[in-house]
C-alpha cells in the first residue's frame, strides 16, 4: 500500500512540473514587464527594481524558473499586489471553505444520485426510470450560475431561510450557510453519477453472482445492498474521480455568487484586481488539490473492492 | 457495410453488391433517427432558427435603453416576453445573446475537434517523443479544473468575448487528441490497417482513409457533450464578467444583470437561464441519440 502511494506520488511529478511551468509563464505571457505586472500600477520604482532583481528578470528564462522553484520550495509564492501579504498565507486561510464546499457537494450529490439510480434501475423503462432520466438530462444542462442565483434569490434573499453570504463559524453554521451553494454545485455531478450508477446497477443485476445469491434464498433487499450496490459503486467511483476536477472548478462560480471566502472567489476577484501573484498561487493550489483528490479516489477503490491489490 | 460482414447474411445467400448496399441503406434509414435524436434535433433547430431569424424581424434594439417603452413590462403583443430594467425587449435580447453563445460554442468546438483529432491521429499513429509529450499535456489538462485553467488564460489575455474563444480552444483540443489517440492506437493494430500498409499506401493515406473514419465516431459523440460544456463555459465566464461586456446581451451576462431585480421581476433571470437549459438539454438528447445510432451493432 505504502509502495503504491509512493509510486503514485512519483507519477505525479511530471504533471506537477507542467503545472509549475504554466504558473511560471502565466505572469511572463502577459504583455509588459513581469515585475510591474506583479506589483501593480501604484508600485514605486524602488520596489519594482527590487522585485526585478529578486525574480532575476535579466537572467535567462531557465534561471528565472529555477529561482521560482527555489522560492516555491520554501513556500514562497510572492506577495499579493492588493494586500501586501504573502500569497501562501492567504491561500491557507482560503482553503478550508473550498474544501468544505466540495466535500459537502460530493455528499449531496451522493444523497441525490444513489436513491434516484436505484429507483431507475428497479423500474427499468417504466415511468420512474423515465423521470430519473429527465432529471439527469435537465441537471446536466442547467447552468451552475443560474441555479445558484435562483436558489440564492429565492431561499436566501426572499424567504430568508439561509444566509445571503458567508461561511459561518461553527460546523452547524457551515452546514447551514453552505447548503444552497453545495446543492447548486452538486446537481451537475449528481446527473452524471445517477446515469452511471443506474447503468452499473442494471448490469450487475443481470450478473451470475446475483442470480446465485437470489437462488440460495437471500432476501432481495440484502442481495441488492451487498451484491448489487457494492459492486456497482466501484465503476461509479471512477466516474466521480474524473468529474471531481469539474466540481472543483465550479467553486469559482458558486463561491462568487454566495460570497464564500474560498479559493474560487479569490481567483475570480484577483483577475479584476490584476493580482497576478494570487492568480498564480490559486492556480497551483487547485492543480495540487485535484491531484491529491485523485489519489484519494484511487485509494478508496481498496475499501470498495478487495480484489484490487496495490503492488 | 454491416450487411456484407454480417455472418448470417453471408451464410444464407451471398448477396449481390447492389442488394447489399440497399440492405445497408435500408438499415441506416431505419436506425439513424431515434426518438432522443429527433426530439433533440428539432429543439436545437428551433433554437438556431430563433437566434438567427428573430433579430432580423424584431423591430427592437437589443442594447439601446428605451425608458419610453416602459420598464419591467409583462408579456404583450408588442413585447412577447416583456421588457427589462432599461425598457429593452427581452425576447430580442435573448435572440442576440443566443447568437453569441451558440456561435462561440460552435466555432470553439469545431476548431477543437479538428485540431485535436489531427494531433491525436498523428501522435497515435507515429508515437515517439511527441506522443510522450502529448500524453503529459493530457495529464496536465485533465488535472487542472477546466474552468480554472480557462480563467487563468483569460487572466493573461484579458476579458472579452473573443478571448474566451481563444482560451477555450487552447484548452479544449487536448480532450479530442486524447480520445482520437487512444482509438488510433487500437486501430493501428487491426488487420485492415496492416493490410493497407503492406500494399504500400502512404502513411497519410492510411491515416486519413483507413483509420480516421473508424476513430472519428467517438470524437463526434464527445463533441455534442462538449458543445453543451462550451455553451455553459462561455456563459459562465460572461456571468463572472470575464466575457461579453454590457450593454451587449449574452445569456450568462443577462442572468448576472438580473441579480438586483429578482424580487421586483424574477422573469429577467429565469428566461436566459431557461434558454441555456433548453439548448443544453437538446444537445444532450442529440448526444444520447447519436451514441445509440453510432454504437456498433452486434
Amino acid at each position: 500500500m505504502l509502495a503504491y502511494i509512493a509510486r503514485r506520488l512519483v507519477q505525479m511529478v511530471p504533471v506537477l512540473f507542467l503545472i509549475t511551468l504554466f504558473v511560471f509563464f502565466l505572469v511572463r505571457l502577459v504583455p509588459g514587464d513581469p515585475a510591474l505586472i506583479m506589483l501593480g500600477n501604484r508600485a514605486t520604482e524602488e520596489n519594482i527594481a527590487k522585485l526585478r532583481a529578486h525574480l532575476g528578470l535579466d537572467q535567462p528564462l531557465w534561471v528565472q524558473y529555477g529561482r521560482f522553484m527555489g522560492n516555491l520550495a520554501h513556500g514562497d509564492l510572492g506577495e499579493s499586489v492588493r494586500r501586501g501579504e504573502p500569497v501562501t498565507g492567504i491561500i491557507r486561510d482560503r482553503l478550508p471553505p473550498t474544501l468544505f464546499l466540495v466535500g459537502y457537494a460530493l455528499l449531496l450529490s451522493t444523497v441525490i444520485s444513489v436513491p434516484l439510480a436505484t429507483l431507475g434501475a428497479l423500474h427499468r423503462e417504466r415511468w420512474p426510470d423515465q423521470a430519473v432520466r429527465v432529471f439527469a438530462l435537465v441537471a446536466l444542462a442547467m447552468p451552475t450560475y443560474w441555479i445558484g442565483m435562483m436558489l440564492l434569490q429565492t431561499f436566501a434573499v426572499k424567504l430568508k431561510a439561509f444566509p445571503v453570504a458567508g461561511y459561518g463559524e461553527t460546523l452547524p453554521e457551515h452546514l447551514h450557510s453552505l447548503f444552497l451553494p453545495a446543492l447548486a454545485l452538486a446537481l451537475g455531478i449528481a446527473s452524471v453519477l445517477t446515469r452511471s450508477l443506474r447503468n452499473a446497477l442494471l448490469e450487475t443485476m443481470a450478473a451470475d453472482h446475483v442470480r446465485t445469491a437470489r437462488a440460495k434464498g437471500l432476501r432481495s433487499r440484502k442481495v441488492f445492498t451487498w451484491h448489487v450496490m457494492r459492486n456497482s459503486l466501484l465503476s461509479t467511483v471512477t466516474i466521480l474521480g474524473i468529474n471531481l476536477a469539474f466540481l472543483i472548478g465550479g467553486t469559482t462560480i458558486i463561491e462568487t455568487i454566495f460570497g464564500i471566502p474560498g479559493l474560487g472567489q479569490l481567483i475570480v476577484r484577483s483577475i479584476f484586481d490584476r493580482d497576478y501573484p494570487i492568480i498564480q498561487g490559486v492556480t497551483l493550489a487547485f492543480g495540487v488539490l485535484v491531484m491529491l483528490v485523485n489519489l484519494l479516489t484511487d485509494l478508496s477503490y481498496a475499501a470498495l473492492d478487495p480484489r484490487i491489490s496495490y503492488q | 457495410m454491416s450487411a456484407v460482414t454480417d455472418p448470417t447474411t453471408t451464410v444464407a445467400a451471398p448477396p449481390t453488391i447492389a442488394a447489399a448496399s440497399s440492405v445497408a441503406a435500408e438499415r441506416r434509414r431505419h436506425s439513424f433517427w431515434n426518438p432522443p435524436l429527433a426530439v433533440g434535433a428539432a429543439i436545437l433547430a428551433a433554437m438556431v432558427v430563433f437566434v438567427v431569424v428573430y433579430p432580423m424581424i424584431s423591430p427592437h434594439d437589443p442594447t439601446e435603453p428605451n425608458f419610453a417603452a416602459g420598464t419591467f413590462l409583462g408579456p404583450s403583443r408588442e413585447h412577447l416576453l416583456g421588457t427589462d430594467n432599461f425598457g429593452r425587449d427581452i425576447l430580442t435580447r435573448l435572440a442576440y445573446g443566443g447568437r453569441i453563445d451558440l456561435a462561440l460554442a460552435s466555432v470553439a468546438t469545431l476548431i477543437t475537434v479538428l485540431v485535436g483529432s489531427a494531433v491525436g491521429l498523428a501522435t497515435g499513429y507515429f508515437g515517439g517523443w511527441v506522443d510522450t509529450l502529448m500524453m503529459r499535456l493530457v495529464d496536465f489538462t485533465l488535472t487542472m479544473p477546466y474552468l480554472v485553467l480557462v480563467i487563468a488564460i483569460v487572466a493573461i489575455l484579458g476579458p472579452g468575448t473573443l478571448n474566451i474563444l481563444y482560451a477555450i480552444i487552447l484548452v479544449g483540443w487536448v480532450s479530442y487528441a486524447r480520445i482520437v489517440r487512444g482509438e488510433t492506437l487500437v486501430a493501428r493494430r487491426q488487420e485492415y490497417v496492416e493490410a493497407a500498409r503492406v500494399t504500400g499506401m502512404t502513411d497519410r493515406r492510411v491515416m486519413l482513409r483507413h483509420i480516421l473514419p473508424n476513430v472519428v465516431t467517438t470524437a463526434i459523440v464527445f463533441a455534442t457533450a462538449d458543445l453543451v460544456l462550451n455553451i455553459l463555459l462561455a456563459s459562465s465566464l460572461s456571468f463572472l464578467g470575464l466575457g461579453t461586456q454590457p450593454p451587449n446581451p449574452e445569456w450568462g451576462l443577462m442572468v448576472a444583470e438580473a441579480r438586483d431585480f429578482f424580487l421586483k421581476d424574477w422573469r429577467l433571470m429565469t428566461y436566459p437561464g431557461l434558454a441555456v437549459l433548453v439548448t443544453g438539454a437538446a444537445l444532450g438528447l442529440i448526444g444520447d441519440g447519436l451514441a445509440q445510432t453510432l454504437r456498433p451493432k452486434g
